[in-house]
C-alpha cells in the first residue's frame, strides 16, 4: 500500500506496511467540510460584500454581510478544530441569522427575490447538514451526574497511608540517619 | 510490528509497520511487553503541540526486554535484560547530563536545529514526542529502538510485575520531582491542580517527602476519590471555589507550595471566562496554551512560596500576573523529567513496598485496543484515570 508518510521518515526508521483503521466517524468528515465551506463562505462575504448584495438585490447591507463573513470564518475555525460540536451549533445558529437575514429582503419590489429564494433554499440544505453534523458530533463526555465508579481504596502505600507520612516524618525529624 | 501511529488531529491508528533496526553501535532494542497512554500524549492527539508528521508511531512509557544491542553497548546492557525506558533519552555524557539534568541533554536531539530555533537551545530527545525533540519513533508499539541504550534504561529485576515498574519511564519520577522542587517542609501545605495520573503520583510523593497537608484540585469525582485515598484533601473546582477553599483551609495564609499537573489544556467553563478567552485565541493561533491554573497558582500561593510546573506548556501564554508572581517573592521552577536522576531512589522504595505505582491503572488492553483507548482517556469515560497497552 502506498503511504505518503513514508517519504519523509528518518532513514531506518519505522515505515507504514499496511494502515490501520480509523476511528474518524462519517460525522466528522461532515464537519470537516462544513468547517472549510464556512470559511470559503466567510471570505468570500468578508472580501466582496458587494458581489453579495448586488446578486441578492439587498445593496446597502454591505456592512452586515462583512459582519456574518467574519461570523462564517469564526465558526469555520471552531468546526475544524478539537470543540467541532460548538462549531456547528454556532453554525446552525448562524443558519437561523442568515435565513432571517435573507427574508427580510425578501420583498415584492426586489428584482433579485428569484436568487433571494434560491439562497433560502441553500442555506436551509446546509442547516440540515450542520444539524445533523451537530447531532452526530456530541462530546462524549460523560455527564456530569453521571454515574462514575470511586477509587476510595487505591491508596498506592501497600503499608497504609499513616505508615507513609510518619515514616517521612521520621526522616524529617533525623535527616541524615 | 503492530504500533500506534499519529495520523492527525484526533486520529491514531493501529498500522503494522517495518521493525526497528540498530542503527547506531549504542541502540538497543526491545520487545515491548507493557506501554502507557499518558497525558502529554492527549497534547498530541489534539494537535496543540506542533511538530508532529503522519507516520509517527506514539508513546513514551514503555519497557520490555532488551532482543538486540548494538556494537557499541559495551556490556553496560545484554539480551534479555529486562528494562524500564525514560521519556528523555540521555547520552550521560554532556554537561548537562553530568549534573543530572537529563531533559535537556544537548546530545540526544537529532533535530536540535529546530529545538534551537524555537526554545533557543536544544533539549533531550524523547520519544514520540514530536519533531522537535527529535521525532524518534515511540513505544506504543511491539518493539522499539532506545538510541543511545548503554546510558538510556532502568534496569529492573525479576519478580516485580510490570505494572509496578512501568510508570519508572515517566509519570512517577514526574510527580516525584515535582514535589522535590518544592523543597517541601514538615509545616508545608501542598496544593496540586490536576488529579490525573501525574497528579496522582504527586499527591504520593508530597506525602512521602513529608508535606503536613496535601489539596488535591480537579473537577472528576472518580479522580478526586483516588486522591483522597492518596491521603489529600480535595476541591472540586466545578462546584466549589479554589480560592475561598484555599483560603478556609490554610487559615487565610495560602499553600507554602503550588503544584500545576495540568498543563496547556486547562478545563474551559463558563464560570472561569479566562479559559473561554484563551480557548478562543488558542484557535485563532493568537496564543498557544491555555495557562489558568499558573494565573490561579500565583495568586494563591503564599507569599515566598514556591509553584512547581509539571504539567506541559508549548509555546506562549498571554495574561500571566507577573504583579503578584514579583511581588510576592515567588519561585517558579519547571521542567520535563530528568527520569534517571530519581529512579534509582524510586525503584528501592517500590521493591521495599512503600510505594506501589500500579494503584493509578483503570483500564489495561490489547496494543490494538490503542486508538478506542485514547478517546476513552480524552473524554474521561469509565472512570478511566491511566490506561496500559500490552502489544
Ligand atoms: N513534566 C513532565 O515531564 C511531564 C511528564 C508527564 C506528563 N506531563 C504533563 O502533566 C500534565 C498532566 O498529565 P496527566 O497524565 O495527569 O493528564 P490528564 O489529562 O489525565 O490530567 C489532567 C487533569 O487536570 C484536570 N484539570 C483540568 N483543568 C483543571 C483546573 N483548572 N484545575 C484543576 N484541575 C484541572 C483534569 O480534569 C484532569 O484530571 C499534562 O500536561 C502532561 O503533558 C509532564
Ligand atoms: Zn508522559
Ligand atoms: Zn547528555
Amino acid at each position: 500500500m502506498f503511504h505518503f508518510s513514508n517519504f519523509v521518515r528518518t532513514e531506518g526508521d519505522p515505515k507504514i506496511v499496511e494502515g490501520g483503521p480509523s476511528l474518524k466517524r462519517p460525522a466528522d468528515q461532515l464537519a470537516r467540510a462544513l468547517g472549510w465551506f464556512s470559511i470559503g463562505l466567510g471570505l468570500v462575504e468578508f472580501l466582496a460584500p458587494r458581489r453579495v448584495t448586488e446578486t441578492l438585490g439587498m445593496e446597502g447591507h454591505e456592512t452586515m454581510v462583512r459582519a456574518f463573513g467574519v461570523r462564517e470564518i469564526l465558526a469555520g475555525i471552531m468546526s475544524l478544530s478539537v470543540d467541532k460540536n460548538a462549531g456547528l451549533w454556532a453554525r446552525v445558529g448562524g443558519d437561523g441569522l442568515d435565513a432571517a437575514a435573507l427574508l427580510s429582503g425578501l420583498t415584492p419590489d426586489n428584482p433579485k427575490k428569484g436568487n433571494i429564494a434560491l439562497a433560502l433554499l441553500m442555506v436551509g440544505g446546509i442547516a440540515m447538514l450542520d444539524y445533523r453534523a451537530a447531532q452526530d458530533t456530541k462530546p462524549r463526555r460523560p455527564p456530569r451526574d453521571a454515574r462514575r465508579k470511586l477509587y476510595p481504596n487505591r491508596s498506592g502505600f501497600p503499608k497504609g497511608i499513616e505508615n507513609a507520612r510518619t515514616a517521612a516524618k521520621q526522616i524529617a525529624a533525623h535527616p541524615k540517619a | 510490528m503492530k504500533a500506534l501511529v499519529w495520523h492527525g488531529k484526533e486520529d491514531i491508528r493501529c498500522d503494522t509497520v517495518t521493525d526497528p533496526e540498530i542503527q547506531d553501535p549504542r541502540d538497543a532494542i526491545i520487545k515491548v511487553t507493557s506501554c502507557a497512554i499518558c497525558g502529554s500524549d492527549l497534547h498530541l492527539f489534539h494537535n496543540f503541540i506542533p511538530g508532529m508528521m503522519p507516520g509517527d508511531i506514539m508513546g513514551h512509557e514503555t519497557m520490555g526486554e532488551v532482543v538486540e544491542v548494538g556494537s557499541g553497548i559495551d556490556g553496560k546492557l545484554k539480551k534479555g535484560d529486562r528494562i524500564v525506558v525514560p521519556f528523555t533519552i540521555i547520552c550521560g555524557e554532556c554537561d548537562q547530563c553530568k549534573r543530572g539534568n537529563f531533559s535537556v541533554c544537548e546530545t540526544t536531539n537529532r533535530k536540535r536545529h529546530l529545538a534551537d530555533k524555537v526554545f533557543g537551545h536544544t533539549t533531550a530527545g524523547l520519544f514520540g514526542y514530536t519533531h522537535l525533540t527529535g521525532g524518534y519513533p515511540g513505544g506504543q508499539a511491539e518493539y522499539l529502538r532506545v538510541p543511545y541504550a548503554d546510558a538510556t534504561h532502568i534496569k529492573v529485576p525479576a519478580g516485580i510485575p510490570d505494572e509496578q515498574l512501568l510508570f519508572l519511564s515517566d509519570i512517577f519520577p514526574t510527580g516525584w520531582q515535582a514535589a522535590v522542587q518544592c523543597d517541601i517542609e514538615p509545616t508545608d501545605t501542598v496544593a496540586i491542580w490536576g488529579c490525573g495520573p501525574v497528579g496522582q503520583m504527586a499527591i504520593r510523593s508530597a506525602i512521602l517527602l513529608g508535606a503536613n497537608q496535601v489539596i488535591a484540585i480537579d473537577c472528576l469525582p472518580e479522580r478526586l476519590s483516588m486522591a483522597e485515598a492518596g491521603g489529600a484533601t480535595t476541591i472540586n473546582f466545578e462546584t466549589e471555589s479554589v480560592l475561598e477553599r484555599l483560603k478556609e483551609l490554610t487559615d487565610g495564609k495560602g499553600p507554602e507550595k503550588c503544584i500545576d499537573c495540568v498543563g496547556m489544556e486547562s478545563h474551559v467553563m463558563a464560570s472561569l471566562p479566562d479559559t473561554l478567552l484563551d480557548r478562543a485565541k488558542q484557535m485563532v493561533m493568537a496564543e498557544s496554551d491555555r495557562p489558568h491554573v499558573l494565573r490561579e497558582m500565583i495568586y494563591v500561593c503564599r507569599p515566598g512560596g514556591v509553584i512547581s510546573v509539571a504539567g506541559v506548556y508549548s509555546g506562549l501564554s498571554d495574561m500571566l500576573p507577573m504583579g503578584a508572581f514579583m511581588n510576592k517573592g515567588l519561585t517558579m521552577r519547571t521542567g520535563q523529567t530528568h527520569v534517571n536522576r530519581w529512579t534509582d531512589d524510586l525503584l528501592r522504595r517500590i521493591e521495599e513496598g512503600e510505594i506501589d505505582p500500579s494503584f493509578v491503572i483503570t483500564h489495561t488492553v490489547p496494543l490494538e485496543q490503542g486508538p478506542e483507548m485514547y478517546q476513552v482517556f480524552r473524554d474521561k469515560r469509565d472512570s478511566c484515570v491511566k490506561v496500559v497497552l500490552r502489544p
